[in-house]
């Protein structure tokens, strides 16, 4: 009976301990990855991808993928930095734009992504199209309008570059010693968490993900949650994209791309379901830093980083089929 | 020759699951060429019992025989193999496949030639034929399942197992989403069977039917064999004593309730779809149960849908006390005092994933989310939330570990009663219940139609659309029946008979036409 209890306890929490594991390994191998600067580099690596993982969720909690949130991000991280080039740079995007405060790239890609957002709500919940092939088809329109973006003259798709020192700094600077990226990237959890557990449109979400033909008969208008989770996602992917952009100091056509699989990878093992219905933040969080803590960790201990995708992969095939056992154990 | 005088005998099967005794040493012997009822509440075993059969469980202690030979039955297939077929309550059927490829799902035909084995269409129709003859079925094998109805499907699954050699056919619950037509045709095939020799053991609620098809009924509670009876000697109450274990007197609460002033009026209404209800008018007094009856197909539920704001209305007006409404949305609809308890739960009713507290807030919380929420920036009062799902698990008498639990890991009839008492902590003043019933046992079908008849005698409107005829008749005040979308009559009073219902429920035009 004890090592039954032991064994569910295990199961149950396989997460925590696989992070715990790695970081012990990591640790031993390498001492010094357990300092405060590499522990802040790894949640400041995180931060754009906790943005796309927490926007993911909440679709995924409704029952649907937001596949066009990596290249959302991209698309974010180029018009937020050309808003924010220098006066004086010579490759300036928008060649007679004066000086702009620091909040006009930032809201403008904000912006970007809400519309966008409404528009794949619009096409997934209004014209029926499944969620993954909306997603691949608006992922390749993206990818095509960020090139397109990047070529106009006198840019000639060079990388964007000559940023203000102002947004250089809301990407690397920090508060009492907290990157600005992680205070974001921890209040949109914040309010994520709020959003699902303390609001009647979280109950909303969770039952029209559950059971979308229940909760149109309980009275819940079923398009309007749909076009809320994915303008928020498409808000918090292009805000990310803004994110890395000011990190960076650049920004490329194939910034973010892949992203939206880390997103829709962290939330699963985090706990969530394809079939909907079921997630939360914690966990999805906790997805976001395994990942990141095996992209890091890897290279600290000198391990070639192309190692980090087989055991990426190894943890999403393990952790799926031990959820599906958790299950099958149930019924 | 088989060496027994039975093809079925399972010796003092017992089976636990943790923290419960599914079974407790369950005996039970099956004759050839007969109809082997199996009685019980849910939860007294009969599916465990089954499943074990089966091979879908393996008993801990006990054994099986089959023509009097032990056999080891580790799964389905051994199952098949032994000629054990069952029939699920629920059927799974390949649908965009025909019949045919459902009968032979698995084992095609084939012809082999040049290594590669070729589907051999012709032998494929001509068995599919064969069986179907045999059972006296008119189906093409050629016929895509997706436009079968659910009762051949079901037949469908019976012709599978006839097709395997069945010599025992397990059926679970198989009339429940069966209207009487379809039943009877279902009936005949089961006598066909019985003459080829096969055994059936045939699981239900419903009582009436046990009685008129079966020749033995074993009856079962909570995990233990009560005995078995030839059919010839019980009567509905003798059953359902047995079943519940005490007396049971009446299977209706007394009719108290005295409907008052019109409340609810439909008039003309017809459907956007033109292959859907047409020109139907009726109206529901207060403290009135109006009984809704009529064949799978009548479209009965695409009217009340309709009548809900779920579907779209061409014309006709929708009065509630001589005030025209519109429901453009089912919100719409519970603003207006309405609320429905929709036919199937699974699909549209439960959200399977949440909780029972969540399930039964679900419509309250929507239609007047201030009530849930503190003051401020509004976020969710969790105190008053549980506070008013206790209530309704407290008067529902819900059988429920706690509020958080995931409403799918409740059985049939408890989950029902969790989405009833959604619909009644909005307090409606006209309840719309689509077969509140179906698949549920006695005990829960007394409670809720106890819920009906207080309800009517709080003086609100109770619609209740039911495929059980005595459920039909023994609640309903009036009883409107439905027939291709065309209202066939309403009756009421010393009118109401089976065979008028059945009449009204086969043909509209008839009675139009004598009028």
């Amino acid at each position: 009976m004890k090592i039954k209890n032991i064994s569910k306890y295990v199961v149950d929490k396989i997460l925590y301990i696989c992070l715990v594991l790695m970081i012990i390994i990591i640790s031993v191998i390498s001492p010094s990855f357990l300092s405060i600067r590499v522990l802040s580099d790894v949640l400041i690596q995180s931060a754009p991808k906790i943005l796309l993982a927490m926007g993911m969720l909440v679709v995924i909690i409704a029952g649907g993928m937001d596949m066009t949130v990596g290249r959302l991000a991209g698309l974010g991280a180029i018009i937020s930095g050309t808003l924010a080039q220098q006066t004086t740079y010579y490759l300036k995007f928008w060649t007679n734009l004066p000086e702009l405060p620091i909040v006009v790239p930032i809201v403008a890609s904000i912006l970007i992504g809400l519309a966008m957002g409404a528009v794949t709500g619009i096409i997934i919940s209004k014209f029926k199209v499944p969620a993954f092939l909306a997603g691949l088809g608006l992922q390749m329109i993206l990818y095509g309008g960020n090139l397109l973006l990047l070529k106009k003259a006198p840019n000639n798709s060079q990388p964007l570059a000559g940023y203000k020192d102002t947004f250089l700094k809301f990407g690397t600077g920090s508060i009492f010693g907290v990157s600005y990226l992680i205070i974001a990237a921890m209040l949109v959890m914040v309010f994520v968490y709020i959003l699902l557990n303390m609001t009647t449109l979280g109950k909303n979400i969770y039952a029209t993900g559950g059971n979308r033909e229940a909760a149109k008969v309980a009275g819940i208008n079923v398009f309007k949650v749909d076009m809320f989770v994915y303008m928020l996602s498409g808000a918090l992917a292009a805000f990310a994209g803004c994110m890395i952009a000011a990190r960076t100091g650049s920004a490329t056509a194939t910034y973010a791309e892949g992203y939206e699989m880390d997103a829709i990878a962290s939330c699963i093992i985090g706990g969530a379901s394809f079939a909907g219905g079921i997630g939360n933040v914690p966990g999805a969080f906790l997805g976001v830093i395994i990942f990141s803590v095996i992209n890091y960790g890897l290279t600290f201990v000198g391990l070639s980083s192309y190692w980090q995708y087989i055991v990426k992969g190894l943890i999403i095939v393990v952790a799926v089929a031990l959820d599906m056992r958790k299950y099958a154990s149930r019924s | 020759m088989s060496k027994s005088e039975y093809v079925l005998e399972a010796v003092e099967i017992s089976k636990s699951f943790p923290g419960v005794k599914a079974l407790d040493k369950v005996s039970m012997r099956v004759k050839p060429g007969t109809v082997h009822a199996l009685m019980g509440e849910n939860g007294a075993g009969k599916s465990t019992l089954m499943k074990c059969i089966y091979g879908i469980y393996s008993p801990d202690h006990g054994s099986i025989l089959i023509d009097g030979e032990k056999a080891t039955i580790a799964n389905p297939r051994n199952a098949m193999d032994l000629g054990v077929s069952m029939i699920h309550q629920e059927l799974h059927p390949v649908r965009p496949q025909t019949a045919g490829e459902n009968i032979f799902l698995g084992r095609i035909p084939y012809k082999k030639v040049a290594g590669i084995h070729w589907v051999d269409r012709q032998r494929l129709i001509g068995e599919t034929k064969e069986v179907f003859k045999k059972m006296g079925l008119d189906i093409d094998p050629k016929q895509k399942v997706a436009e079968l109805s659910t009762a051949y499907c079901q037949l469908l699954e019976i012709a599978r197992a006839v097709s395997l050699g069945a010599k025992i056919i397990i059926m679970d619950e198989p009339t429940s989403s069966l209207t009487d037509t379809e039943t009877a045709i279902l009936f005949k095939i089961i006598k066909q069977l019985k003459s080829e020799n096969v055994a059936i053991i045939y699981i239900s609620h419903k009582i009436d039917e046990i009685l008129e098809i079966s020749d033995a009924v074993t009856i079962m509670r909570d995990g233990k064999n009560v005995g078995t009876w030839p059919a010839s000697e019980l009567t509905t109450d003798s059953i359902v004593s047995r079943m519940v274990g005490r007396e049971m007197n009446n299977r209706f609460p007394p009719k108290i309730h005295t409907p008052g002033a019109e409340y609810l009026r439909i008039d003309g209404i017809t459907s956007t779809d033109p292959h859907s209800f047409q020109d139907i008018s009726f109206e529901v007094r207060k403290g009135e149960i109006f009984g809704i009856g009529g064949l799978v197909g009548s479209q009965r539920s695409e009217l009340i849908e309709a009548i809900f704001g779920l579907r779209g209305i061409a014309k006709g007006t929708i009065r509630i006390d001589g005030k025209e409404i519109y429901n453009k949305k089912p919100i719409d609809a519970i603003k207006n005092g309405m609320a429905l308890l929709t036919e199937d739960r699974r699909k549209t009713g439960m959200i399977g994933s949440s909780s029972v507290a969540d399930n039964t807030l679900i419509v309250q919380q929507n239609a007047h989310p201030k009530l849930y929420t503190r003051k401020g920036l509004h976020f969710i009062d969790y105190k008053k939330r549980n506070a008013d799902a206790q209530k309704y698990v407290d008067t529902l008498s819900i059988k429920t570990p706690s509020l958080k639990t995931a409403i799918q890991s409740l059985s049939g009839g408890t989950q029902q009663k969790v989405l009833l008492g959604r619909w009644l902590l909005t307090q409606p003043n006209i309840l719309i219940l689509d077969e509140p019933t179906r698949g549920i046992d006695v005990g829960a079908k007394y409670e809720i139609y106890e819920l009906m008849e207080e309800m009517a005698r709080d003086g609100k409107c109770v619609i209740m659309i039911s495929s059980e005829m005595p459920e039909l008749m023994g609640m309903s005040d009036r009883i409107m029946v439905m027939c291709e979308g065309h209202m066939s009559g309403i009756i009421s009073g010393s009118e109401v008979t089976d065979e008028k219902i059945m009449l009204l429920a086969s043909t509209y035009k008839a009675i139009q036409e004598e009028e």
